[in-house]
C-alpha cells in the first residue's frame, strides 16, 4: 500500500466532504487513485475532465504514485 | 512582472513608473449578474493557492518575452464576489499599443484557460453550482 497526501477543491472538495484526506491506496498511477476516488465520494467528474497535480507541480494522470505523494485532481478551471 | 491572488477588493491599477513605456492597458474582468440565462446574484472563487501562484507568474513571464512588453501585472480575485466586483485585473505596460492590447488579452485568456482557480456561481433561486467549462 501507498500513503499519499490528497487536497480537495471546489466540487470535490463540497462532494468530499473535507479538503484534505490521507489514503492509502493500491493505485498504480493517478488515474487509478482517481477512480478509487471518484467511486468513494461519487465526483460526478468523468477522468477525462480532470487534470492533476503532483507535489505542487502539473502532473499526467498516467504518472506512477509513490508514497508521501501530495496530490490534487484539478476540475476543468474557471478563472477570469 | 508579478500574479496574485486577492482575498479583498482589487483596486485601481498599480504599474506606473517606467517611462519607456507609452502604453498602458488594463482590462478588468467583472462579475456579471446573468450566465447562460441565468441570474447570478454573487460569485465565489477558490483557487489552488501554490498552482495558482507558480502557473500565473509562468503566464505573466511567457507574456513579457512573447510580446516584448516592458510589465505585466494580474491579479485575481478568490472568496466571494458581489455583482459588479473586480474578478480579475490586468495591466501591461508597453512601448507601444499594439503590442500591449495584445498581450493583455493574451494574458486574460492564459489565466482562464490554465490558472487552477474555480468558479461558484449563486443564483436568483437559491441554486448555487461550481462551473465546470466545456461540461
Amino acid at each position: 500500500m501507498k500513503h499519499v497526501n490528497v487536497r480537495f477543491f471546489a466540487a470535490f472538495r463540497e462532494a468530499a466532504g473535507v479538503s484534505e484526506a490521507d489514503i492509502a491506496t493500491s493505485a498504480e498511477t493517478l488515474a487509478d487513485l482517481y477512480g478509487e476516488l471518484r467511486l468513494k465520494y461519487g465526483f460526478a467528474l468523468k477522468e477525462g475532465q480532470v487534470k492533476a497535480s503532483r507535489n505542487l507541480q502539473f502532473a499526467s494522470l498516467e504518472e506512477t504514485i509513490q508514497s508521501g505523494d501530495r496530490i490534487v485532481f484539478l476540475p476543468p478551471v474557471a478563472g477570469g | 512582472m508579478s500574479f496574485s491572488l486577492s482575498p479583498t477588493a482589487i483596486d485601481s491599477p498599480v504599474l506606473g513608473g517606467d517611462l519607456s513605456a507609452g502604453a498602458s492597458v488594463s482590462f478588468v474582468g467583472r462579475v456579471r449578474n446573468v450566465n447562460e440565462g441565468r441570474s447570478v446574484t454573487a460569485l465565489e472563487y477558490e483557487a489552488f493557492d501554490e498552482l495558482a501562484a507558480t502557473e500565473g507568474m509562468r503566464i505573466v513571464e511567457e507574456a513579457v518575452r512573447r510580446f516584448s512588453i516592458v510589465h505585466a501585472c494580474c491579479r485575481h480575485r478568490v472568496g466571494k464576489l458581489a455583482l459588479g466586483e473586480a474578478a480579475i485585473h490586468v495591466e501591461v505596460l508597453s512601448g507601444h499599443r499594439d503590442e500591449a492590447f495584445n498581450a493583455c488579452r493574451w494574458i486574460v485568456d492564459e489565466v482562464k484557460a490554465r490558472v487552477p482557480i474555480w468558479k461558484k456561481e449563486y443564483y436568483e433561486d437559491g441554486v448555487s453550482e461550481w462551473l465546470v467549462p466545456g461540461g
